[in-house]
Parts: structure tokens; sequence; C-alpha cells
């Protein structure tokens, strides 16, 4: 994991400082996320699920969680 | 193929519209297309289809109507609890367009009849509540080459995204059935939600059918209707995809 000073994300509209810059993978386990459950969303794309571990956050970045549905 | 003066006055709103006119009204009645799941989001989709003059509409779902239904299936009636909901839908919608032909199959769908069901039309939209019938028309649809219009909805928020053959398919979305997943008995959801969202689907199947316009291809709409706002965010092929990955 790459060292920074400070780095800031957005994750569900709430700012959050870092000392430190995760991937996707790491930020899930970070947050408590069951995987299977939801997609992540970086600066509104959709990162497929086997990228997350080759996906590294960047200071600014905004994330969604997206809760999977499948109501009908 | 020419329209009867009683089609040309039918579909005037359509007919008047530049991105549909004459030639997407042609393609719309040229069109088979097939509803999977005659439900919350299937009953208006198959509704405005209908109305819209599609040529062939299928209708796959093997429920009855139930009347916990009736909160947001707006194709039922309360006098028709206990009928087979694709025989229901069949006479209301031949009632609102007798030029549309409405092919009923009162089947569940699953992994082994998907492509079977999938491969007689042009168009597929998904509006079921189980994540393995969403992966069976998923997948059916990838090998078969169609196009598929997916709806869902849950509580108070809905999704929907447009998976054309070669692009992101709905498992690059959703690889694997999420655990303990909600459903809308047992979480509930509210009714007029399932109207937005089953409407959107078939206005895509419109959009994809007569041209019209640029599809939620390779996009997901997301709306959270407490909060009144709404996102489009991008798709992209997951190369590790089970169904269509390399």
């Amino acid at each position: 994991m790459e060292r920074v000073a400070t780095m800031q994300l957005t994750i569900n509209g709430e700012m959050r400082e870092l000392s430190w810059a995760p991937d996707v993978a790491a930020m899930v386990a970070e947050l408590g996320l069951d995987a299977r459950k939801v997609a992540v969303e970086r600066n509104l794309e959709i990162v497929p699920r086997s990228l997350y571990a080759a996906t590294q956050l960047a200071d600014g970045d905004r994330i969604e969680i997206v809760h999977f549905i499948g109501g009908g | 193929m020419s329209f009867s003066p009683e089609e040309v006055e039918r579909y005037a709103r359509h007919l008047v519209l530049r991105e549909i006119g004459g030639p997407g009204q042609q393609a719309l009645k040229a069109s088979r297309v097939l509803i999977v799941g005659a439900g919350g989001l299937g009953a208006p989709a198959a509704l405005y289809l209908a109305a819209a003059g599609v040529g062939v509409l299928g209708l796959a779902d093997d429920d009855t109507v139930g009347m916990s239904n009736l909160q947001r299936q707006v194709l039922y009636a309360t006098e028709d609890i206990g009928r087979l909901k694709v025989d229901v839908a069949s006479n209301r919608l031949a009632d609102l367009n007798p030029h549309v032909q409405i092919e009923a199959h009162a089947v569940a769908v699953t992994a082994d009849n998907a492509r079977e069901v999938v491969s007689g039309y042009d168009l597929v939209l998904d509006g079921t509540d189980n994540f393995d019938v969403r992966f069976a028309v998923s997948d059916a649809c990838v090998a078969e080459g169609k196009t598929l219009v997916s709806g869902a909805i849950g509580r108070w928020t809905g999704q929907v995204g447009v998976y054309p053959p070669g692009q992101a398919c709905y498992r690059c979305l959703v690889p694997e059935a999420p655990p303990d997943a909600e459903t809308c008995s047992a979480v509930g959801v509210v009714g007029a939600l399932a109207g937005v969202i089953g409407s959107m689907m078939a206005l895509e199947a419109i959009k994809l059918i007569t041209g019209a316009g640029d599809p939620l291809a390779g996009r997901l709409f997301i709306y959270d209707a407490l909060s009144a706002e709404t996102r489009t965010v991008r798709l992209s092929k997951d190369p590790a995809c089970p169904a269509c990955g390399a």
C-alpha cells in the first residue's frame, strides 16, 4: 500500500480523511461490507469486483456503496 | 407493413414524435418483446408496451394473483385473485390493444429453460423477484445475443440497467446472489416505485426498438425515492465475469 500524508475520500456523501491510500478491496474490508451484497461506485463508475484489489483509490475520490436489490 | 386508419389514430402521439414517427412505430409493430415476471415491474411494463403497439409481447410467469399483489401490480383486479397472472394479463392487454399478439408462458423460468424461452424474442425485460432467475435470464440473453433490460426494486430504491450483447452483462454488476437477499415480501416496497421503474423499463425498450435517443446501455440508473435523488453510473465488463468474461 502506498504511503501518503493524508487523503480525503467521500463515501456515501460523507468526507473521510485517511492516512493511507487503500485499494477498493481494502476499503470494503475497512468498512465491514459483505462484498457479495454491494457494488462499489468510484467517481460514478462501478468497479468490477475482480478488479477491487487492483483499483487504488486516490485523493478526492467519491465513493458510493450500491446495495444490490432484486425485488420485482 | 402498413397501418389502418384506426392504428394511425391509436398511435397518433407516437407518430408525431420526431424520434419515433412512422418508421419507429413500424419497428414497434415488427418487434417481439419478452417480459419475464408479470409482477410489480412486469405489470406496468406490459401495459405500456402493449399500448405502444409492440407486435408480439411474451409474458413469462407461473404465479397466480394474490391479494398482496394488488398494492402495486396494476394489471390485476380484486376479482382476479387466484387466477394465473399470464392469463389475466393476456385478456387485459388484448382489451387494451387488439393489435398486439400476446404469448403467455405459464412457466417458472429457470437455468434449464431460459434459453428456449428467450430465443423467440428480440428483446428481453426482466422484472423478477429472485436473483437465481435474474442470472438465468441474463445468461440466456448473453448466450442468445439478446439485449436485456433489467429492473429491480426494494423498499424505496429502484435500479434499471440495459445490457446489450458484447457490453457489460448483469453478472458483471452482480456476480453472485447476495446472501440473505431481501425480498419485497420481507422488507416491503412502495407500490408506486414499481410503476416508476417498470415504466422506465418499457421506455428503454421503446428507445431500443425505435432507435430513439441514447439507451441506458452500459449504465445503471439508481433512484432513491425517499430522498427524491437519482444518479446514473457507468458499468464496465468484468474481465472475470462468470457469464461474459474472456
